[in-house]
């Protein structure tokens, strides 16, 4: 029995640039469909996962994202959001999510005021959301960051939350998992590199998994976020 | 016609990395009395509006909802009445 294919709305606002390792990673890596969603579009075309990709949506122009979280097809994406549908911002997508406030905390500039691009490791903290089924907890996954303010930061209480609730899926760490601050590539509080929300169905991550998801690229690792959702998706 | 000049500031409990590059580089020209360097924004802009309390409204709004991100920025501003 063959399971049908789902589909990966990936949208697209001015300045995006990860659009099309993310429309590679799902539609010709996963073999899923996979389409392209115009930031001036209000239709999410019957997606079953919203991909907010990386980049610098509007310039990065006053803050990141902050610009792209009033573009038309961002009030779609916040209502799919708040109906239950899954949505994932990477990187830029990420900060996204956070103005939009879907998620919550900021992205501050990183510590060492430099662009961070290289591999790093994740510790998956949380693999029972419908981002990281195919993992377990304690996994190390290598997959790159590229970005200049990834710097996690929110309130105390709200980290204790985050905390508490087990939202925190991704810590940044050594290869064998341990979490230090050297492996903490932009000075993210208690090392986090990836967050979900309560309800579990929005996710957050500055990490690339589309850009580690072959290993002609150095990593493999990022596919699981895909087999993952493909999963979870599949069983809903 | 009103005139609003806005500040928008890193909290104090947030740590302004670029402020603190600005301060070396001041320090690097010889200049050791300066501290607390904090770099913001400034923006600008005309509000149609009958009153000031209007003009602070439609500000107030902006601010809030777009131009400042409260959990890590501050923002002030100044109304000016223009003919």
């Amino acid at each position: 029995m063959s399971l049908s294919k789902i589909k990966f709305g990936v949208v697209v606002f001015p300045g995006s640039n990860c659009d099309h390792d993310a429309y590679h990673a799902a539609k010709h890596v996963m073999n899923q469909e996979a389409e392209f969603i115009w930031h001036k579009e209000t239709d999410l075309r019957g997606s079953d996962v919203i991909i907010l990709p990386g980049g610098f949506s509007y310039g990065d122009y006053l803050r990141t994202g902050a610009i792209a979280r009033f573009s038309p097809v961002m009030q779609e994406v916040v209502r799919f959001a708040n109906n239950g549908g899954t949505v994932i911002g990477i990187c830029n997508g990420f900060q996204v999510l956070l103005e939009a406030g879907l998620l919550p905390g900021v992205m501050l500039r990183n510590r060492s005021l430099r662009f961070v691009c290289k591999f790093v490791h994740l510790k998956v903290e949380n693999a029972s959301t419908r981002f990281t089924s195919e993992c377990r907890n304690g996994d190390v996954l290598k997959i790159p960051v590229a970005h200049g303010d990834g710097n996690y930061f929110a309130g105390d209480d709200v980290v204790k939350s985050l905390e508490d609730n087990n939202q925190v899926v991704f810590r940044y760490c050594e290869t064998d998992g341990s979490i230090t601050d050297e492996a903490n590539p932009n000075g993210s509080l208690h090392n986090i590199a990836g967050i979900v929300n309560a309800e579990g169905n929005v996710m957050g991550m500055m990490p690339h998994p589309e850009r580690a998801s072959e290993l002609e690229l150095g990593s493999a690792d990022g596919k699981k976020i895909f087999e993952s959702l493909i999963h979870s998706v599949v069983l809903v | 016609m009103y005139h609003s000049k806005i500040t928008v500031m890193l909290r104090p409990s947030i740590l302004d990395p670029q402020g603190k590059a600005v301060e070396h580089a001041i320090h690097s020209l010889g200049v050791a009395s300066v501290h607390n360097v904090r770099m913001g924004k400034r923006i600008e802009f005309d509000v149609d509006a009958a009153t000031r309390q209007e003009a602070e409204r439609i500000t107030e709004e902006a601010c809030k909802k777009l131009l400042a991100n409260p959990v890590m920025e501050d923002y002030t501003f100044t109304l000016e009445e223009r003919k």
